[in-house]
Order: C-alpha cells, then structure tokens, then sequence
C-alpha cells in the first residue's frame, strides 16, 4: 500500500514537471526569446506609433478585436507589395467580417515611412489596412513585443531592410493565436483568420 | 585619329551585335509583368518566367531598360524564422529545357533608380542580357499597385 502510494506520487511528480517544463519552455521565463519565439499579448506589448490618418496609435488600441498584423516598409519591392495584395484578398473574402478584424501595417523603416508616405502607399491597397509609422525606437519596442525582428542592409540602390514576414493574429482580448507564413499555402490563411475572430468574436485560443 | 577609327569600328560592331541578337533561339518568356510604380523613389519590380527550349543552357547576366537606370535581378529568401531578405542573385543559368520563374516571394527584376514612374496599363521594354551575349527584349505590361499576377 505504502509502495503504491510512492508510486503514485512519482507519476503526479513526474506529469507535474512535465508540464511545468512545457510551461517554461513555451510561455514561461524559459520561452525562446529569438527564433520562433511567441510574441507577447497585445496587451503586455508597450509602443506607441501614429496612424496613416495622424492618429496616436498602440497595441491597446487594438484590444477588443480581433487583429492581423504585420512588418514591412514602403520601398520594398517584393515581399511588401506582395503581402499586402494577398492580405487585401483574404479581407475581400471576409467580407463584411473584415470591419471586425484591425489589420495592421507596422512600418520598419521609420527614416523614409513617414505618416503621409504610408497613407498614400495604404490607399493602394484594401481600404481596411492601417499604417502604423512612427520613431525608431518606438519601432523596436513594437517588433521586440512581436518577437520579431529587422535589420537595415545597404545596397547599391541605397538601403534595404530585412524583417520578419510573416503576418501575425490576435484574438480580440489580444492574445497571440497564431502566424500566417509568407511560404505557406495562401488557403490556409482565411480560415487562420476566422480562428482568430472566433465564431462570434470572442476569443479564440 | 586611329582612336577614332576605332571608336567607329566598335559602334558598328555592338550596332550590329544589337541587331543580331533579336532573340536567341530557344528562349521563351511568358506571363510578363510588373508593379505600377509610386513614384520613381521606390524600386520597380518585373516577374516572368524564362524558359530555354534550346539544346544548351543558358546564363542570364544581366538587365536593360530605359525605364530605370540600375535594373538587377535580385533574389528574396524568408528563413526558418519567418525573416524576409533580398540579395542579388548573380548569375541565372537556365538548363536545356529549364524554366526560371521570376515571381513574388523569390527570383524578381528588381528596377532600382526608375527614370520615369512605371504606371498602370502602360507597358516598357526589358532587355535580358545573356552570357553569350545575346539578348531577348521582354514587353511588360504594368499592373496595379496591388496586382498579385497577370491573371487576376
């Protein structure tokens, strides 16, 4: 009886840890803090940027619905143009639901995305998409929040900017639910994005 | 005046070379296309796919046009981590019956220093300059801003 008992101490201790170890390594103080790391809740984020239209933006402001967002900068050719296309297709698809969802485009080149040059180059595309520009440091506190990250290289052309591409969603306390990739298959996105809404809103996890 | 004969010579020649090389037999763009431009601030992008249909392979060296003045191909990878960033890709060969797609999210003509704004429902010309020095020159028409492909 007595060895029974042990036993099944054992098997709690050993689940307990187990989990306590996911725990840690997952969303605790030994979570990755670099590649493939989860980005912090909305609301444990702290920057504050300026909207295309001038208004005075931060990840608070996004609480209360669900949010898609994203790092660019308005002189990359490719990836930027290319993202913001798709992501101005699968608002298309929601529809109406896209009025319910914040989508976010977060500069990473403060020096040459001013407010006015996002606001032209946002008009371009879906008109729910929102710039966010703002100051450097400001910037880094943003994408240190997103565990993401940039990285301004020269070129013969002048600069450009490596940085994370891949589209990040929240539910709408601002919870992290999930990434869509830039190299994964474009179907997958909408019904990521429905996760993330939840079936009436609420949050999903 | 020797000099200047032969800079005379040299003109002739490469307006020769230019006319005969038309196009190498064997090579086949398709889907041409491009972004419209905001602006000439910003670099333009082109998007084709290159196929050699001939029995040797092919190098693709370089880029003219006269919409811009340093017009490159460049190469975008994303990593593991989700990370985006874009390089010159060098040298392109093609192989006897290879496709090379130029295309979003990877190999693209990068048109870096535009001299005129690339605008929407216009067209210009791209050169692709090959390794043995001939050349094909590419209509690409310009799609929108926000275009995602030739055929949407």
């Amino acid at each position: 009886m007595r060895r029974l008992t042990i036993l099944a101490a054992a098997v709690v201790g050993a689940v307990a840890f187990t989990l306590v170890l996911g725990w840690w390594q997952v969303d605790g103080p030994g979570a990755d803090t670099a590649r493939g790391a989860r980005p912090l809740a909305l609301s444990n984020m702290d920057f504050a940027l300026t909207d295309h239209e001038g208004n005075d933006v931060g990840p608070q402001s996004l609480l209360g619905q669900p949010s898609l967002v994203f790092f660019g900068f308005t002189y990359c050719p490719d990836v930027c143009p290319t993202t913001l296309a798709d992501i101005s297709g699968w608002l298309d698809e929601l529809g109406a639901d896209a009025g319910r969802l914040n989508t976010v485009f977060i500069t990473v080149d403060p020096e040459r995305d001013t407010v006015a040059a996002m606001a032209e180059y946002v008009g371009y595309f879906h008109e729910a998409i929102r710039g966010w520009a703002g100051p450097l440091l400001e910037i880094e506190r943003a994408v240190a929040g997103f565990r993401a990250s940039f990285e301004k290289v020269p070129t013969s052309d002048g600069y450009t900017i490596n940085h994370t591409a891949s589209v990040f969603l929240f539910d709408a306390e601002g919870r992290f639910v999930t990434t869509i990739d830039y190299h994964e298959p474009r179907e997958f996105a909408v019904p990521k994005i429905r996760r993330a809404m939840g079936a009436d809103g609420e949050g999903a996890t | 005046m020797k000099s200047m004969f032969q800079i005379i010579v040299m003109a002739t020649l490469t307006a020769m070379a230019g006319l005969a090389s038309a196009g190498p037999e064997g090579i086949v763009v398709g889907d041409p296309w491009s972004r419209a431009s905001i602006g000439t601030s910003r670099p333009g992008v082109a998007y084709m796919t290159i196929r050699n249909t001939g029995d040797s392979a092919m190098t693709l060296t370089g880029l003219r046009t006269e919409v811009a003045a340093m017009p490159q191909v460049h190469r975008t990878a994303t990593d593991d981590s989700g990370v985006s960033s874009m390089a010159p890709a060098g040298d392109i060969e093609i192989a006897p019956a290879g496709t090379v797609a130029l295309e979003p999210g990877s190999l693209h003509a990068m048109l870096m220093k535009l001299n005129r704004p690339l605008i929407e429902a216009e067209s210009y010309s791209l050169i692709l300059i090959f390794g043995d020095g001939s050349e094909v020159a590419v209509t690409v028409p310009v799609l929108g801003v926000g275009a995602r492909g030739p055929e949407e």
